[in-house]
């Protein structure tokens, strides 16, 4: 079972309480542009090279049974096609139930991560087993829709049972350099969450620069996100390792900044072990160990569950698994 | 001047592409009477794991290819061969101590035995399958398909002629392969995986590793991705024991092809035999349809 703090905060308490982060009486685009610029700057290859030599770790026996059963309860275990059916969401909760029918002892996943309109079907199918239900919201993937209709998108997710809301941030304002529509919307979002937990998608894929990654991590993380993600998994390149290793570093440095802790979530092209305990290895090195649990640090997958059973059928038998020993979906 | 010898290192084959042995390990070849050849990568459990995911990824393509089509590209693995022929007399001589005139000879039966099974692929279907008379107004037949990915231990001995006469058996009918070679004398292996490179064979469904037999076998025979073993190579490897390999291969119910015995000891066969449909049966399954009969 996670458990996860819920904070519920007005528009306006978030919006007094970036003043109070920034320093100023009034919170303009101006003032949001100075702060969010005034950021250190990332130095990309630096940043490249210290994510490279992290992922170079080696991880064995009785560590790696622990960084895999980790991995597992922090997976969001995700379905997000236009294809999607019912029947479909719900064969992934049963698989989310009982990951591995071989081995009851496999831990679950945090969560199931549907679009907004599976959630009351993802709800039943998981009724009173712990695992969270995540819908995406605000006209995911683009985000590119009229505030009233992301309100209303996130609002009925919210209604139909979702604990966890998945927000795409607006890029194109971002990129323009409108961060105050960005901060406003958040907070609304935020809003309308109610008790539910806001992840915001930044789409690190389309931010372009490592700079712009960092400044909408704290843009984020002011306007209230509860966690801050990656990617939609719908735009190369989705989650890399140095675009976590930033979102990380950001992380820690808001608890020293604000005394509140954010989490984070990579989404998208992490499929294998091996790329999972690089994140983990991350996550301990760069944000700490408080990071290292379902509450504060997720992965965004679907076929990762299935190596990661793959590796963990390996250690308890001796013998290398196949994919004819794990459920397709 | 004299000019300086290339001293060789020579890599893996796996899903087509020449990686180093994830070990990083490597060692050295020696001929039959000891000289240095050159030098092999030694291959680990990791690279046989890696060697299983590239079959499995191959199986497929190679096994949805037609009868024809696969008999086309084994034809094309024989003109290759053919075209590297004064390469591969010089390994075998050096690596089994023959004369260039008996190594010659062991090449074109190498060749010659490729071409065969290139000639059985479109004819495995007739001979192992059957139109079964039943009782009642369908078709009923029985068809043989490829079992899937065969793990197979290449002959110790027969480096190039043993080597082709258990691998082309398997890829005949659609399976993919994942080898290891003879451990002391893996350089004609090595060359023919240069072959399947560049004849028109799919990277994947063969790959070869050149491994210490002892070392990576039980990792091959325990793998439950592994649908087939070919223990041929067993005979003659040092600290091996087939019966325990194939203990473990029963944990996800391989099929298991045995090695010959003499006297209880495994030994290898008489490769310049006739060799018979065995191998090309010993890795397929039948698969039987029943078929309503129209008017």
């Amino acid at each position: 079972m996670v458990t996860v703090s819920t904070t519920t905060r007005t528009a306006q308490d978030l919006t007094a309480q970036a003043r109070d982060v920034l320093g100023v009486s009034r919170l303009t685009n101006h003032a949001l542009t100075s702060w969010l610029h005034g950021l250190p700057g990332v130095d990309q290859v630096g940043c490249e090279a210290r994510a490279a030599s992290l992922g170079t770790r080696s991880i064995k026996t009785t560590s790696k049974a622990w960084a895999i059963d980790t991995a597992i309860g922090m997976i969001d275990l995700t379905t997000l096609e236009g294809s999607d059916t019912v029947g479909k969401v719900r064969s992934l909760c049963a698989k989310a139930l009982v990951p591995d029918p071989l081995d009851p002892t496999t831990p679950r996943p945090a969560a199931i991560c549907v679009y907004g309109d599976m959630v009351a079907t993802a709800k039943a199918a998981l009724a009173d087993s712990g695992i969270h239900v995540a819908a995406v919201a605000t006209a995911f993937p683009s985000g590119r829709a009229s505030m009233p209709v992301k309100l209303a998108d996130t609002r009925d997710a919210v209604e139909a049972g979702a604990d966890e809301i998945d927000m795409v941030i607006d890029r194109g304002a971002f990129l323009s350099g409108d961060y105050l529509t960005v901060f406003n919307q958040i907070t609304e979002v935020k809003q309308a969450c109610g008790t539910a937990h806001l992840k915001v998608i930044m789409e690190t894929g389309e931010l372009v620069t490592y700079d712009n990654v960092r400044r909408a991590s704290y843009l984020s993380m002011l306007a209230g996100g509860d966690f801050i993600k990656t990617s939609t998994g719908k735009v190369q390149p989705a989650a890399t390792l140095p675009v976590t290793l930033i979102m990380l570093e950001a992380v820690r440095d808001w608890r020293d900044l604000t005394g509140s802790q954010v989490g984070v979530k990579p989404a998208g092209g992490i499929k294998t072990t091996k790329d999972a305990i690089k994140y983990l290895v991350m996550v301990s090195e760069i944000a700490g160990d408080d990071w290292l649990s379902p509450e504060w640090f997720r992965f965004g997958a679907s076929s990762l569950l299935n190596d990661l059973i793959l590796q963990r059928q390996k250690l308890a038998t001796g013998a290398y698994s196949g994919a004819d020993y794990v459920t397709i979906d | 001047m004299s000019r300086l010898d290339v001293r060789k290192t020579y890599k893996l084959y796996i899903g087509g592409k020449f990686p180093r042995s994830e070990s990083g390990r490597s060692y050295e070849v020696v001929s039959a009477s000891g000289e240095f050849l050159a030098n092999a990568a030694m291959g680990s459990r990791k690279d046989v794991r890696d060697a299983v995911v590239a079959a499995r990824a191959a199986l497929p393509g190679w096994s949805g290819a037609t009868a024809y089509n696969r008999g086309q590209v084994l034809y094309r693995v024989a003109e290759v061969l053919e075209g590297r022929r004064a390469q591969f007399v010089e390994e075998v001589a050096a690596s089994e101590g023959l004369t260039a005139r008996a190594a010659g000879a062991v090449v074109d039966a190498a060749i010659d035995r490729v071409v065969w099974y290139s000639g059985w692929t479109d004819k495995i279907a007739q001979v192992l399958g059957n139109l079964n008379p039943v009782a009642g107004p369908f078709f009923n037949v029985s068809a043989p398909e490829p079992t899937g990915v065969v793990g197979v231990l290449a002959p110790q001995a027969s480096s190039l002629l043993g080597l082709v006469s258990v691998v082309a058996p398997v890829i005949a009918s659609g399976n993919t392969a994942v080898v290891v070679s003879s451990a002391a004398r893996p350089l004609p292996a090595v060359t023919f995986s240069e072959v399947l490179a560049t004849s028109d064979v799919p990277g994947g469904v063969v790959n070869i590793v050149t491994a210490q037999t002892a070392e990576v076998a039980t990792w091959l025979a325990a793998h439950r991705d592994v649908n087939a073993i070919d223990l041929t190579g067993v005979a003659g490897a040092e600290g091996v024991d087939w019966a325990a390999l194939e203990a473990e291969a029963a944990g996800n119910l391989k099929r298991v092809y045995r090695p010959a015995l003499a006297d209880g000891a495994p030994v290898e066969p008489d490769w310049n035999a006739d060799p018979g449909l065995g191998r090309i049966r010993a890795f397929v399954e039948t698969k039987t349809v029943w078929h309503p009969k129209g008017l």
